[in-house]
């Protein structure tokens, strides 16, 4: 396979990913919005999820909801709006159609065709739930797609490469912009979570009915860390992200007969988190947990394009 | 050289000629020096605007049919053609209101298949759909059979005629091609002298575009002897048909096209250097993601199951070509290029270009790889070259040629200019290198002042200019929500060469001028495709 097709597969499908994760941060957002006077503060807070408050306040100043909405949604100046990131995650699949079923790549055409459409003005707070319900149904309907007719090789390993990459990372934001509501004085023992706050960071990875069928009605912080670091049952958690990376390696390293540098450095992730407890996580500081973790995965993707030769 | 056509009536395909007074004079205006990529060429804009346009009344068909009244078109053509028998029976049966449907469920299809043609220069609009028309263009058995054997005596001429071209140039030799029109070329490539493409191929695709004014009467506008594109359309407009009228296809045996993605990989394998070992490694070459033709590129990649590769996935190592994969660099044995000559090699041509792979042309020539097309075999399509046509066919192959050329006066000639001049009002002039339909002269659409500047302009510099007359082009029903109605037609068929043999397969892209009473074919102006059907005997 040609570098450039993996690394086309790659990122259409972190963008796919982002799309996903980004109308999800927003649906929990309006949610939680509509019970809070300080709304805007949550809005603020997706913002800072995407990893894109500071170029917002740089355009926009002060955060509003409906500039935070179209800034999500289809600002032109927001290379992470979902627009913007179907529309890169179809042109990457254009680079790499050779690579893809005709049903995927029909899929994901179509799903920027839909999106484009319904994205080209402004979309209103009545509008923001069905709009969103879209986005993550065209999300489904290519990995559908994909699950059902493309060939278990390289091509499929290099996708999901790129997919458990974006979630781990996203769900490592979700966590870090979220952890002042786990910490500090959440982790005392007994303490029970805000039922809305606690209520975002699951609905954030629509997770709210596994951690019920997990945990029943006992919502604490050291359950939902463990739930979504450590549980790799839990498929947006980062020791579930981090397991299909290294099993993804590893395909590729029966394909190839060898494991890089990448696939090592997954290796090592996950041998942490299996000796990781989430008490110990909690105690020597989940930011720092977090930040760690963040630079770890972007190391790996890093790597990943160097050991495969994404770029000449 | 036959006397310009003055013709009054037009050949309908499905209906037969007209017998009614028809101003449908129509200017075959191939341009062999535009871009070669790109959606397929057509008759450029200017060339044929404001022609006069008499044959359009609503042909006969399921309107009439269902009218139960005849029409006038009906008294106008001479009557149902045979190869369109089967599909107008069932024509009569089908309801207008559910074709419309069918109308715009293919443009859907075609809009999710992401069919497109990029254009340049336009963020929002840029990619845009080639209309789509559900009238197929019938050939006969017979009428292809004919047609098929002229394309194959062409081709097989075009490829002896680079040969020698690029050797010992015996033609001019021979006194039948002046040396000026080689010497002074812009289109000969000098770096082609004394090179042996593996297999002795040159022309690997060949599109040859053809114009029809009658029953047995078809003419080459041009042949496109670098890279000629539009077989994806040939391609997905018969998956679109048979997805939406399968009941089509079992009324009516057609031949079918979709082997030939399989042909063309064989062909290109079968070109392969003489030291490849095993099976021949094949790539496409695109200049990428916003080229106009992009689509087309990793559609046959795709069908061939090849890799499609960009100047900067290639580099030369220890004497090859090699692609950056996953694991490595990889040799490849034969590329086929859809990227002009120009562009292909920094070191020995175009020094400027971000496309081409540094050093490419020097394994070339050394026999390291194939490419397809060769370079150079723009000389065989240029428009000076043209006009030559006839007999280098003759010279190469020793038989008269089946496909006529468009009779085509060299200026150069007195005698010839002299009778251009005194006909200019029935005549297309051209520029020998011109392109795009800048500064030519369209004489039956233009007016006294324009004719006299033109006059002014040939007599400068006569050796500028070929001459043309105008010819009425055929014309093959579309689909309106009025009923049928005729529109003006070309037919490019597509032809792989290799040292097996030449294959061609049966019918080619029909392109449609869908503007009443336009000859503009080109999908830029509001041209569009048909499929087009080559029956069984």
């Amino acid at each position: 396979m040609l570098g450039k097709t993996a690394n086309g597969l790659y990122w259409m499908f972190r963008y796919l990913e982002r799309s996903e994760n980004t109308a999800r941060l927003m649906a929990a957002g309006q949610r939680i919005a509509l019970t809070r006077s300080h709304a805007d503060d949550e809005w603020a807070s997706v913002l800072e999820t995407t990893a894109t408050l500071g170029p917002y306040r740089a355009r926009h100043g002060e955060v509003t909801r409906d500039n935070a909405i179209h800034w999500m949604l289809c600002d032109r100046d927001n290379a992470s709006s979902v627009l913007a990131v179907v529309e890169s995650a179809r042109n990457n699949a254009r680079l790499v159609r050779t690579a893809l079923t005709r049903e995927v790549w029909e899929s994901v055409n179509e799903s920027w065709m839909i999106l484009r459409n319904l994205l080209s003005q402004r979309v209103g707070e009545r509008e923001l739930p069905a709009v969103l319900t879209v986005i993550r149904n065209r999300s489904a309907h290519v990995r559908g797609a994909f699950a059902g007719t493309m060939l278990r090789n390289d091509i499929y390993n290099f996708a999901r490469l790129g997919t458990f990459i974006e979630r781990a990372d996203n769900t490592a934001r979700l966590l870090d912009v979220k952890s002042y509501v786990l910490l500090p004085s959440a982790h005392a023992v007994g303490s029970s979570l805000d039922n809305v706050q606690w209520e975002t960071i699951l609905r954030s990875v629509s997770a709210e009915g596994a951690y019920r069928m997990t945990y029943g009605q006992d919502v604490r912080a050291r359950n939902i860390a463990q739930f979504l670091i450590l549980d790799r049952r839990m498929p947006r958690s980062l020791a579930f992200s981090v397991g299909k990376l290294v099993d993804n390696f590893g395909f590729l390293a029966d394909a190839y007969g060898t494991l890089p540098p990448s696939g090592k450095k997954a290796a090592a992730l996950q041998t942490g988190f299996a000796s990781a407890s989430v008490d110990g996580l909690l105690d020597s500081g989940l930011h720092e947990f977090v930040q760690g973790f963040l630079r770890d995965i972007a190391d790996l993707g890093a790597q990943a394009e160097v050991d495969y030769r994404f770029y000449d | 050289m036959i006397a310009p056509m003055r013709m009054t009536t037009t050949f309908d395909e499905m209906w037969g000629r007209g017998t009614g007074q028809s101003q449908d004079a129509a200017v075959p205006n191939g341009s062999p020096d535009g871009p070669p990529e790109g959606p397929p060429e057509a008759p450029p804009e200017g060339s044929v605007n404001g022609t006069p346009h008499g044959a359009d009344s609503v042909l006969p068909g399921i309107q009439a049919a269902r009218s139960g009244r005849m029409t006038q078109a009906q008294v106008m053509y001479q009557g149902l053609r045979p190869p369109y028998a089967a599909f107008d029976d069932w024509l009569t049966g089908e309801n207008p209101a559910r074709l419309l449907r069918k109308q715009h469920e293919a443009e859907e299809v075609f809009r999710l298949t992401g069919i497109t043609f990029n254009v340049y220069g336009r963020a929002e609009a840029a990619e845009r759909l080639i209309p789509f028309d559900i009238i197929p263009r019938i050939l006969s058995a017979r009428e292809w059979a004919r047609l098929a054997r002229g394309i194959e005596q062409r081709v097989r001429a075009i490829n002896a005629f680079l040969h020698d071209i690029y050797h010992r140039q015996e033609i001019v030799r021979a006194g039948r091609l002046p040396a000026e029109m080689i010497a002074r070329n812009a289109a000969f490539l000098p770096q082609m002298i004394g090179v042996e493409p593996p297999g002795g191929v040159y022309t690997h695709i060949v599109g040859i575009d053809l114009v029809r004014t009658g029953e047995d009467e078809f003419f080459v506008l041009e042949d496109n002897a670098r890279t000629p594109s539009g077989v994806s359309y040939m391609l997905e407009n018969r998956e679109t048909m048979l997805q939406m009228f399968p009941e089509l296809f079992a009324r009516n045996r057609v031949r079918p096209v979709s082997n030939y993605p399989l042909n063309l990989r064989r062909s290109l394998a079968a070109c392969a250097p003489r030291a490849t070992k095993g099976d021949p490694v094949v790539a496409v070459l695109t200049p990428g993601l916003y080229n106009s033709a992009y689509y087309e590129h990793s559609f046959l990649a795709d069908k061939m199951g090849v890799e499609l590769v960009e100047g900067h996935d290639l580099r030369v190592m220890d004497g090859r070509v090699a692609m950056r994969t996953t694991q490595g660099y990889k040799p490849i044995d034969v590329l086929y290029r859809r990227v002009d000559d120009d562009f292909l090699d920094p070191l020995n041509f175009n020094a400027d270009s971000g496309l081409g792979v540094p050093g490419l042309f020097d394994i070339y020539r050394a026999g390291g790889i194939t490419i397809a097309n060769a370079p150079g075999t723009g000389i065989a399509d240029d428009k000076a070259i043209y006009s030559y046509m006839p007999d280098i066919v003759r010279f190469y192959t020793g038989e008269a040629p089946i496909l006529q050329n468009v009779p085509t006066w060299r200026c150069n000639d007195p005698s010839a200019l002299s009778y251009v001049l005194d006909n200019l009002h029935d005549l297309v002039v051209k520029e020998v290198h011109g392109s795009g339909g800048y500064g030519m002269l369209v004489g039956p659409t233009s007016n006294k002042k324009e004719i006299a500047a033109f006059r002014d302009k040939l007599l400068a510099n006569p050796a500028n200019y070929i001459a043309q007359p105008t010819l009425a082009l055929s014309t093959v029903p579309i689909f309106t929500r009025a009923g049928l109605a005729p529109r003006h037609v070309d037919l490019r068929p597509y032809v792989l060469v290799s040292p097996d043999g030449v294959t061609i397969t049966p019918g080619g892209l029909t392109r449609v001028a869908l503007k009443k009473g336009s000859l503009v074919v080109n999908s830029s102006q509001g041209g569009g495709t048909k499929d087009t059907w080559v029956l069984e005997e």
